[in-house]
């Protein structure tokens, strides 16, 4: 989600879209997806898979350094050299910019300043991938190395190195560092007056490591411009539109000049809702009139892509003996590298949305550093925030020996109840997945020695956003349907099962395709969870479309009303008997005709749907601690969570599984690890730990439905949620497990021990 | 880059001798191509896999074994005689890289690559393994532990290739075994390893070798620690002995893998561990 989608985090209770409870008989079931063949075989062609007639090879250069000042760069000696065929600096893109557009220009090319450890400074394209890196080493870049800073609270204390000068924003409380740039306060009600009605007031300090999404697929393009100025890109993106709109920006040219294609995606999570290296190869490839491609190594793609913010933050909560809270507040300062948007106000909004608070308040710190710019991360800020308030509130109902479910349900937020973050929700679903997990055979299963078992609850928003659908009809009546969301999660085959449940006919008649921005309206990112909710939406009310337009078909044939011909089954009936007795018309009869009987039939939808629902999940998850190394297992799991509608229930249980999955790597292995230089010192998969298959257990799901009113079948988005309650579950987990809490992140297994060795040095 | 395929280790040695620039020997390939698609391309890549006998595991007459240059992990886990004798390295080796890389990965390369971390060294230290080294000036042969010389680095002079991998013949009642520490269940590099063998009479230790891998810029044998355990029943005392030593060894670093505070502490643990399942194989031997 993009920082100015605040009207849409309302969380659609305006909107009555819900209109069709079931029956279904193609929702629900579990096809396999259209894209499978293709991605078992290698036939799928992915980002680094395009190749075009005399293309060149592009390369990067990238700053050593952490913060320094480009005092000159000296391109001539790269130039001359055999086979290269252009060289691009910050002075071959747009001038002027402003805001979002230019914190991008400078991001994915330096210009007076290198902001971090592997930040763009030039680039080359050449016949070959050896000739470019040779290039490289030709180029002369003069820095004058300047003070950094990578870690959050530093960089907000006074003498910390200044990142940029005048980045504020208006708002900001008196006296702030200018590496703070953005503020946020929310909240309701007097939290002394809460906390003074408590018995037990607990407030934490907490940390969490920036991580990155960890997709297989590193960023590539192939990138085309001719001298006519129209230019095609094809590249792995989670949305070309906003590559089309970026890098139109970026170079200076039309949006209309610029077509994106894209490809297969390998993994996004959220860190390719942006360019980084898009606008690099379309300016060589203007440069040099050739096509370019450009593929980052997995090191560039630690060192430069959109990792997520690391955090700090102060979380206080008051409850009563009954477990009733009475009042919450929290800091959270996040870092998103050397430029503003670290999703802070997020982290503060979700941190106490699972709870009907009477009086609580949340603040939020943007704050800038010497690290690359964060990206999206499958919910951003929720689950650090998550990480923080459970934690307390696990804390709590140890040290007033009560249940932690118990208490949860006690407090839960439903129908009716003010956020956290302002609103008053509609229909939702946290009492529901705390209900299945309290009944889940999971959560009375018995525990060993040195285990321990977390529990947790996670929320997000969910998003809607402009989406474009267009459903043709071909004339032996089977469909395609063209969409502008890159199938992130199997969304494909929901797509052809919603059309399928519309018009009647079988799943396998539909194909569905990821259209490029030259064939059809725009569309918001893949992101926000916004796909099965938003271009679903736009599928069904494209299929209605076209069956009104084959109804009309059917009345005309049969010279009725098109108000006394109803559609079941894949077919045109007549209502009732007053409307006459026809047999029924197929949609592969209607589509035959279709020529002479008025033209070719498609339905279409456009429009920015605003009811996405919002998203509870719970966690179940048991670990056990290795108390002399400090190694944690995790030894089973649990999610339990609201999707709404589950269109096709195997990529809805892949999703909860996935979050899972990531949210234990970033609880427990996972981080950005930089030196005393402010160098990144594990840019790879070897030091970067994400889990491996055998590091997991079987995640087990449950699937609770309480359906959106904003989506015509209730779907709510689930691809974020999941990983918003696990770092707080395994680490709610993890320190029963040692009987000592764990509030740092990742809790890897070095500092487990400290923690042990503290407790019995301290406490005793 | 020159590409060279020798029919013979002599003919190798003699390919060497001439070469200009970066030499390298390719065995399984598994470290090398990765640098070289990294861009760390040798002048002169001279591949061992089509010399007679580089896939050949035999018995040798003193009753030890023989293990071909490109005997590759997976080869060495499936072989019976190789598992009744030295579990241990068996198992050290058995740890390198995921199955696919066990297809190629082979232990004579993860000691040439010069890892400290290398899981496999240790085991072949505590076993006494020894290498077969041809070059100009002719055939030695060099224990096992003499090879690395820090991170990288051996002390194979220029042209020499090891061409063999010899373990000795199991003593009676004999057991080894390797652990290592990783933050994982696999696919990660060891922030400890250790590598215990002992031969038992009765219940009484006889004797002991013990290595450690990643305290120090090579794999280390650990007197102090072997000590500690022959002559003991591996009693409560011993292994605390034992736990000690291993701690104390070696000069680990802190980096991004661990602190040296956390290596010391596991390399004590780890030995403790280590040192009772090689006693229990020790006691299952015949």
């Amino acid at each position: 989600m993009a920082l100015d989608e605040g009207k849409d985090v309302k969380g659609g209770h305006d909107a009555r879209e819900y209109d069709h409870q079931g029956p279904f008989r193609h929702v629900g079931t579990r096809p396999d997806r259209p894209d499978g063949v293709d991605k078992v075989t290698g036939r799928a062609h992915f980002g680094a898979d395009a190749y075009a007639p005399g293309m060149l090879h592009a390369a990067i250069l990238r700053s050593p350094h952490a913060h320094a000042r480009i005092l000159k760069i000296d391109t001539s000696r790269a130039e001359a050299l055999e086979g290269v065929k252009a060289v691009v600096t910050r002075a071959d893109f747009a001038e002027g910019l402003e805001g979002e557009d230019w914190n991008i220009l400078e991001n994915i090319m330096a210009g007076e300043k290198a902001l971090y450890d592997g930040h763009a400074v030039a680039a080359v394209a050449a016949t070959s991938k050896f000739i470019a890196r040779d290039a490289l080493a030709l180029i002369e870049v003069e820095y004058e190395i300047l003070p950094h800073v990578t870690d959050v609270d530093e960089a907000m204390q006074p003498g910390a190195p200044v990142i940029r000068e005048g980045a504020a924003e208006p708002g900001l409380p008196e006296g702030m560092h200018p590496n703070v740039v953005r503020y946020h306060e929310s909240g309701h009600g007097d939290v002394e007056a809460g906390f003074a009605e408590a018995d037990l007031v607990i407030q934490r300090h907490f940390a969490t490591e920036a991580t990155h999404q960890g997709y297989i697929e590193p960023h590539a393009c192939l990138a085309q411009m001719g001298p006519d100025g129209r230019g095609d890109l094809w590249c792995t993106t989670q949305g070309h539109w906003n590559v089309q709109k970026l890098c139109a920006s970026l170079l200076g040219v039309e949006a209309s000049a610029i077509r994106v294609t894209a490809s297969e995606i390998g993994g996004g999570f959220g860190g390719k809702t942006t360019v980084f290296i898009e606008p690099v190869a379309m300016a060589l490839a203007r440069k040099s009139g050739r096509p370019v491609k450009l593929v980052m190594s997995r090191e560039e793609v630690f060192r430069a892509s959109g990792p997520t913010s690391s955090a700090s933050m102060d979380v206080r909560i008051g409850m009563k003996k009954d477990g009733t809270m009475t009042a919450a507040e929290g800091t959270f300062r996040l870092q998103g590298g050397a430029f503003p948007y670290a999703p802070m106000e997020f982290t503060a909004m979700c941190a106490f949305a699972c709870y009907d608070l009477k009086h609580v308040r949340q603040r939020g710190f943007d704050v800038m550093t010497n690290r690359p710019k964060q990206a999206a991360y499958r919910a951003p800020g929720s689950p650090m925030a998550a990480f923080a308030v459970e934690s307390v509130v696990d804390e709590l109902c140890q040290k007033l020996g009560l249940d932690p479910i118990e208490v949860r349900l006690k407090n839960a937020a439903r129908e009716g109840t003010r956020a956290s973050y302002g609103p008053t929700y509609p229909r939702i679903g946290l009492v529901e997945t705390l209900e299945a997990a309290r009944a889940h055979p999971h959560y009375s299963a018995p525990l060993g020695p040195n285990q321990g078992r977390g529990i947790a609850c996670g929320f997000w928003f969910n998003y809607g956003g402009e989406t474009s659908v267009t459903l043709a009809l071909s004339m032996d009546g089977t469909v395609q349907i063209a969409v502008g969301t890159p199938d992130i999660g199997g969304s494909r085959a929901s797509m052809a099962l919603m059309a399928a449940e519309e018009l009647g006919i079988p799943y396998e008649d539909i194909r569905v395709t990821i259209a490029d921005t030259a064939s059809l309206g725009f569309n918001e990112i893949s992101h926000g969870s916004r796909v099965t909710y938003a271009s679903g939406l736009a599928v069904i009310k494209a299929a209605r479309d076209a069956k009104r337009k084959l109804i009309a078909r059917a009345a005309d044939k049969w010279g009725i009303d098109p108000e006394a011909v109803e559609w079941r089954d894949g077919a045109a009936w007549p209502a009732g008997d007053n409307a006459g007795s026809f047999e029924p018309l197929t949609i592969r009869e209607i589509c035959a005709e279709m020529g002479a009987t008025g033209g070719p039939i498609a339905g279409h939808y456009e429009a920015t749907p605003e009811g996405a629902g919002v998203s509870f999940a719970t966690h179940i998850v048991d670990a056990e601690l290795d108390p002399e190394t400090g190694k944690v297992t995790i030894l089973r799991y649990t999610v339990v969570q609201d999707a709404g509608k589950a269109v096709h229930p195997s990529y809805v249980e892949g999703q909860f599984q996935g979050g899972a999955a990531q949210g234990i790597g970033w609880a427990l292995n996972e981080e950005y690890i930089y030196g005393e230089d402010g160098r990144l010192q594990n840019p790879g998969f070897l030091d970067y730990r994400i889990p491996v298959a055998s590091d997991l257990p079987m995640i087990d799901t449950v699937i609770v439905e309480v359906p959106n009113p904003g989506h015509p079948y209730g779907v709510r988005g689930v691809g974020e949620t999941s990983i918003c309650p696990p770092l707080a579950a395994v680490a709610n987990a993890v320190s029963n497990a040692a009987g000592v809490r764990l509030r740092q992140l990742p809790m890897r297994p070095a500092r487990i021990l400290e923690a042990l060795e503290a407790q019995t040095d301290g406490e005793g | 880059m020159q590409y060279l395929k020798p029919a013979s280790f002599e003919e190798a040695v003699a390919m060497a001798g001439e070469a200009h620039g970066d030499v390298r020997f390719l065995a399984g390939g598994t470290d090398l191509l990765v640098r070289m698609r990294m861009g760390a391309v040798p002048d002169v890549l001279i591949d061992l896999k089509h010399i007679p006998g580089v896939y050949d595991i035999e018995r040798t007459e003193n009753g030890g074994w023989r293990i071909g240059v490109a005997v590759p992990g997976a080869e060495l886990t499936e072989h019976a005689g190789l598992r009744a004798d030295w579990p241990g390295v068996v198992e050290a080796v058995g740890l390198i890289g995921s199955t696919q890389v066990q297809g190629r990965a082979t232990p004579v390369g993860n000691l040439a690559n010069a890892s400290p971390a290398a899981d496999s060294v240790p085991a072949l230290i505590a076993a006494g393994a020894e290498v077969e080294v041809l070059g100009p000036g002719g055939r030695r042969r060099v224990a096992v532990g003499d090879i690395p010389a820090g991170p990288g680095r051996t002390r194979l002079a220029q042209g020499e290739v090891i061409s063999a991998l010899y373990l000795p013949p199991r003593a009676a009642h004999g057991g080894d075994a390797y652990q290592r520490f990783i933050p994982r269940t696999e696919m990660d590099i060891a922030v400890v390893g250790c590598a215990v063998s002992l031969s038992r009479d009765g219940n009484v230790i006889t004797e002991a070798r013990v290595a450690l891998g990643a305290m120090a810029p090579t794999a280390l044998m650990v007197e102090e620690a072997a000590s500690a355990l022959v002559g003991t029943t591996l009693g409560e005392e011993a292994l605390e002995a034992l736990s000690e030593a291993a701690s104390a060894a070696g000069r680990p670093i802190d980096d991004k893998r661990g602190t040296a505070k956390f290596r010391r502490h596991v390399a004590g643990v780890l030995a403790r561990r280590v040192a009772l399942v090689a006693y229990e194989r020790a006691g299952d031997a015949k």
